[in-house]
């Protein structure tokens, strides 16, 4: 599996189970099927890019700060879409958005792709 | 009548033993180092124009028995090649009957003198690295019968040279055996004359009882375990009062666990000091490498063997293993709480 592949599962994964977590806020429990497609949809994207990074470049630390950059300017793109009521969510989307990516960060740089040999 | 002082009879000695390499391809530059039976100079190569390290047998000790032994030391090092031994270019005789081979010069410093100021993954790493080398020799039928810090170099790069096979014993295919020396250790701080060779601080008991005929490749993964003691514990296993109550019978004497003489040495790796200083060689690791990939278990955060860890050990160890993805995790679920009660509020 190569680490753009492993990015988008995992950021679609963790983005599921991010979006599913809206059931336990009360307000936000009639919208969860828009927000769980927004989330995986944002932890594809998200996943898929850190992912390319992690490809290119090899440093955990780096590896954790994009993710962490990726995810926050994602996250701030979805809050910056107000709900029926015109209200942003921008705290309660970004920070577990910058963290799930920084969890990604982490994975795709500590992952070893398995290489084929090719003659 | 005047008599010589000790400084000119030494330097006429030095004059008498400075080796006639005419007929060689070596031009003998400086001593570098004298043992009991053999001298080691610094030598060029005039036709390859490289420095190389020359061993050659003092004049005192040329006897027959000795000349044999330097040969087959010479073969028993030409045996193995390998990055961490250090490897013979060539051997021949002086037009005096002695005997020299060269080897490759090493510039580096004594693993004892640089130990003191290695951490303890840098420590680790070149230990695994002799390990690497002893698995070798031990692979083509050689004992070496003295490991000791004191027998390992490290270069300038890093590199790890496992030295002096002067004591080695050949396993000639697991049926007969030959020794390069079996009574006598040209290195060796500590050896009661005519039965024990190597060095008793880091030898096995077995091999302390002179038994040469019982020293096999456990004798080797004892001596591993008292080097990796020292680079733990910062001194040998067995100091000189201990060490001479070993030669006097006491063979089977067991070091202070490393932890006793510093708190801070990790539990896995007492462990393994302890297996691999087992008084009973059936009960020591079976292989060098099997030493190696344990303390590489180590090093990788994962469980050593030899070492029943408690639960708490357990978890620390996965916590350091695994710090940055806990950390993630447990920073998401803790800012997922907190903005859950946030909401709620």
């Amino acid at each position: 599996m190569s680490k753009p592949l492993l990015g988008l599962l995992l950021g679609g994964v963790l983005g599921i189970f991010d979006g599913l977590t809206a059931y336990f806020t009360p307000e936000a429990r009639n919208q969860l099927v828009g927000i769980v497609i927004g989330s995986t949809f944002k932890g594809l994207v998200a996943g898929l890019s850190i992912g390319f990074f992690a490809r290119k470049v090899s440093s955990l630390p780096l590896g954790v700060l994009f993710g962490l950059a990726v995810g926050l300017v994602l996250a701030w793109v979805v809050a910056a879409m107000p709900d029926p009521n015109g209200k942003h969510y921008y705290f309660e989307i970004m920070l577990p958005g910058a963290l799930v990516g920084a969890i990604v960060g982490y994975a795709t740089q500590k992952y070893r792709a398995q290489r084929t040999a090719t003659s | 009548m005047r008599w010589l002082s000790d400084k000119t009879v030494r330097h006429l000695k030095r004059v008498a033993e400075w080796p006639d390499l005419g007929e060689t391809k070596y031009r003998p530059l400086k001593e570098l180092g004298r043992g009991g039976m053999s001298t080691v100079y610094l030598a060029e190569d005039t036709v390859l124009g490289r420095k190389v390290a020359l061993k050659v047998v003092s004049t005192a000790a040329a006897r027959p028995e000795i000349v044999e032994r330097m040969r087959a030391e010479a073969r028993v090092i030409a045996r193995l090649e390998h990055p961490g031994i250090v490897p013979v270019h060539d051997a021949g005789m002086l037009p005096d009957g002695r005997v020299f081979y060269a080897m490759k010069r090493v510039d580096g410093k004594r693993l004892d003198e640089l130990a003191r100021a290695m951490a303890l993954p840098e420590r680790l790493r070149v230990f695994q690295r002799i390990c690497e080398a002893v698995a070798f020799a031990h692979a083509h039928g050689v004992v070496h019968r003295d490991l000791k810090p004191e027998n390992v170099m490290i270069g300038p790069f890093g590199e790890v040279l496992v030295m002096d096979w002067g004591v080695a014993k050949v396993l000639a295919d697991g049926a007969g055996e030959s020794s390069v020396s079996p009574t006598w250790a040209p290195s060796s701080s500590s050896t009661a004359a005519g039965t024990i060779v190597g060095t008793l601080a880091y030898m096995a008991p077995e091999q302390a009882e002179g038994s040469t005929d019982r020293v096999g490749t456990p004798a080797d993964i004892y001596a591993l375990g008292a080097i990796l003691y020292f680079l733990l514990a910062r001194r040998a296993p067995f100091d000189a009062e201990a060490a001479e109550r070993r030669a006097r019978g006491e063979a089977r004497l067991a070091p202070a666990p490393p932890r006793r003489i510093d708190p801070d040495v990790p539990r896995p790796l007492e462990a393994i000091v302890l297996r691999a200083m087992a008084a009973e060689p059936h009960e020591r690791y079976a292989a060098a490498s099997d030493v190696a990939a344990e303390v590489a278990r180590f090093l990788d955060g994962e469980r050593v063997v030899s070492h029943r860890e408690g639960l708490f050990e357990r978890a620390e160890r996965y916590f350091s293993r695994y710090r940055t993805p806990i950390l993630l995790v447990l920073a998401y679920l803790v800012a997922r709480t907190i903005l859950f009660f946030f909401a709620r509020g």
